[in-house]
């Protein structure tokens, strides 16, 4: 229960946090911040390596595989494509 | 490497993806701001595969490889005008990941008769709930904004009820599973009947409904990843996960308050197509014998001697592709001194920011795409509005006529300029399903053409001049 308390605290103070960066961020790179923050949310392919890495059974490293597959199509993609979206908003 | 260690680099992953954010504030620091998130996620990774649990690397090889391969290929080949398909995907691989890691780690705890707690089971069940509806839902999305599935609201009879229905069930399954961990398949059951919710809540939305869409669908996948974090127990998930949570909840916000609308009447309301157009003044009796037709050589004569003039795209601009037309009809004017600027409402396009990326990708400068604070006052001194492709953000009925659909909804106002020019291929009514007065007004002249075809018409009418 403890440690709940503390995954909590720490959920409720990361969105305040992300309140205040994101409410920064001007509507003309909304369509990166998307798609940056969208790269971000690939982060549970941590979660992924660990499910496909461990073998466990084999139903956990299928599902881990497909799990690694989709968050890196997330993180690698979504870096790049922000990238290159930024790189044209970048004065010439 | 020790725990203590591990949880050291994740903290450090966490402060790279904040200060990453923060520099989107600004074009000039955003390039750095993206590879410093980035640098975040290389840390949490390599981190990550230091881990002691982690027998064997072929998979998790095979798995980066393939993934690798089919983002960087998207990223690099998506053209600017399908941004919005591809982060709708993006969103969805995002949510199916947390679906399935969640799923993994339910499978995992009871193979091994771990002792689960509820803190793990609620979590797990939150994940796996959230994860698919993101996934489907998404997917829907992609299908509406590529026209694999029609853009206008798709509904039938007793919709709610069962989608209510649904959710009650998916939540009575959720419950069962964590009164009772040790039957994983009730998981898998769970996720079907979300997966079938995430679909049916999306399929009523409509095309011009997408912003806020793709915006929900962006902050559900960040909190997929942060009740994964929760399954896991692993704090850097979860920081990730609500910034990405707290940043699709704000966009989604934005794109609401920009069309005045509820976020409850955007998923519900299946506004658009045929249904909305009830109670609106015909289409006969605001445009019978008031709207004047123009030609690429009338405006040309307008542009002449134009001192300012803004550009107001809309989603017909990122059909047509008329990007680089535009910039470079804007260079022309420029050329012959006008002031050439760009009015930006939240909601063209397709998702937050459409119209500004499609510009930028066209080398427009970033000063010149102003919002719709900053460009609104400036109409009134401005000789020429050129509205391509926008119909509803431009509508003055929104300030007029309290009972219209679009009653309320802050646009910009063309109208206010000394001759509106608005570039579209017909009459037929935007998103919302009204007539336009615009289109009739004294000082507007419709130039009926498809965007490129007509700024192509109008580039060369002007280097004639």
């Amino acid at each position: 229960m403890e440690g709940l308390v503390i995954s909590v605290t720490i959920f409720v103070l990361a969105i305040f946090v992300g309140f205040e960066v994101i409410t920064k961020v001007p509507p003309t790179l909304h369509t990166p911040l998307m798609s940056g923050s969208n790269a971000i949310s690939g982060i549970t392919l941590v979660g992924a390596l660990l499910s496909a890495g461990a073998q466990h059974t084999t139903l956990t490293t299928a599902l881990g595989f497909t799990a690694v597959v989709f968050a890196t199509i997330n993180v690698v993609g979504g870096y790049m494509v922000t990238h290159r979206m930024l790189e044209m908003f970048r004065k010439k | 490497m020790s725990t203590a260690l591990i949880n050291l680099a994740y903290l450090l992953a966490s402060v790279l993806f904040i200060l990453g954010l923060k520099g989107l504030a600004h074009p000039r620091t955003a390039v750095r701001g993206n590879l410093i998130s980035a640098l975040g996620m290389l840390i949490a990774v390599v981190v990550t595969l230091l881990d002691k649990s982690i027998v064997d690397y072929t998979v998790i090889l095979a798995g980066l490889v393939v993934g690798g391969a089919i983002g960087a290929v998207a990223a690099v080949r998506v053209p600017m005008t399908a941004m919005p398909e591809m982060v709708a995907l993006f969103n969805g691989f995002g949510g199916g990941a947390s679906t399935l890691v969640a799923g993994a780690a339910l499978v995992e705890a009871i193979s091994m008769s771990a002792a689960v707690t509820t803190d793990f089971t609620v979590a797990t069940v939150f994940s796996g709930l959230v994860g698919s509806v993101t996934f489907w839902g998404s997917l829907v999305a992609f299908a509406k904004l590529q026209g694999i599935l029609s853009g206008n609201p798709i509904l039938f009879p007793g919709q709610h009820a069962l989608n209510a229905v649904l959710l009650i069930s998916s939540l009575a399954v959720g419950g069962y599973i964590v009164s009772d961990p040790s039957q994983t398949m009730a998981y898998w059951v769970l996720v079907a009947i979300a997966s079938v919710l995430g679909v049916l809540i999306t399929i009523p939305i409509g095309g011009a409904d997408m912003p806020v869409v793709i915006s929900l669908l962006n902050s559900y996948s960040g909190i997929a990843a942060a009740s994964t974090g929760f399954v896991l127990n692993n704090n850097m998930l979860i920081i990730a996960g609500s910034l990405v949570g707290a940043s699709g909840l704000i966009l989604t916000n934005i794109m609401c308050k920009a069309m005045n609308r509820s976020l409850a009447n955007v998923l519900f309301g299946g506004v658009g197509g045929e249904a909305a157009a009830a109670g609106a003044p015909s289409a006969d009796s605001v445009y019978a014998g008031k709207v004047k037709a123009t030609s690429a050589e009338e405006v040309a004569m307008l542009l002449e001697n134009a001192r300012r003039v803004i550009i107001v795209p809309g989603y017909g601009m990122a059909v047509s592709q008329a990007q680089h037309q535009v910039r470079q009809l804007a260079d022309l004017l420029e050329a012959r001194g006008a002031e050439v600027l760009y009015g930006i409402h939240p909601v063209a396009g397709r998702m937050p920011g459409h119209m500004n990326v499609l510009l930028a990708e066209a080398k427009v400068p970033y000063e010149k795409l102003l919002d719709m604070d900053q460009v609104n006052p400036l109409f009134k001194e401005t000789d020429v509005a050129i509205v391509i492709g926008a119909n509803d953000v431009v509508n003055p009925v929104a300030r007029t006529d309290p009972n219209s659909p679009i009653a309320g909804m802050p646009i910009l106002d063309v109208d206010q300029a000394r001759t509106v020019v608005i570039i579209k291929r017909s009459l037929s009514p935007g998103f919302a399903g009204i007539p336009n007065p615009l289109f009739a007004a004294d000082n507007a002249l419709m130039y009926f053409s498809d965007g490129k075809k007509a700024l192509n018409e109008l580039i060369a009418a002007v280097k004639e001049l």
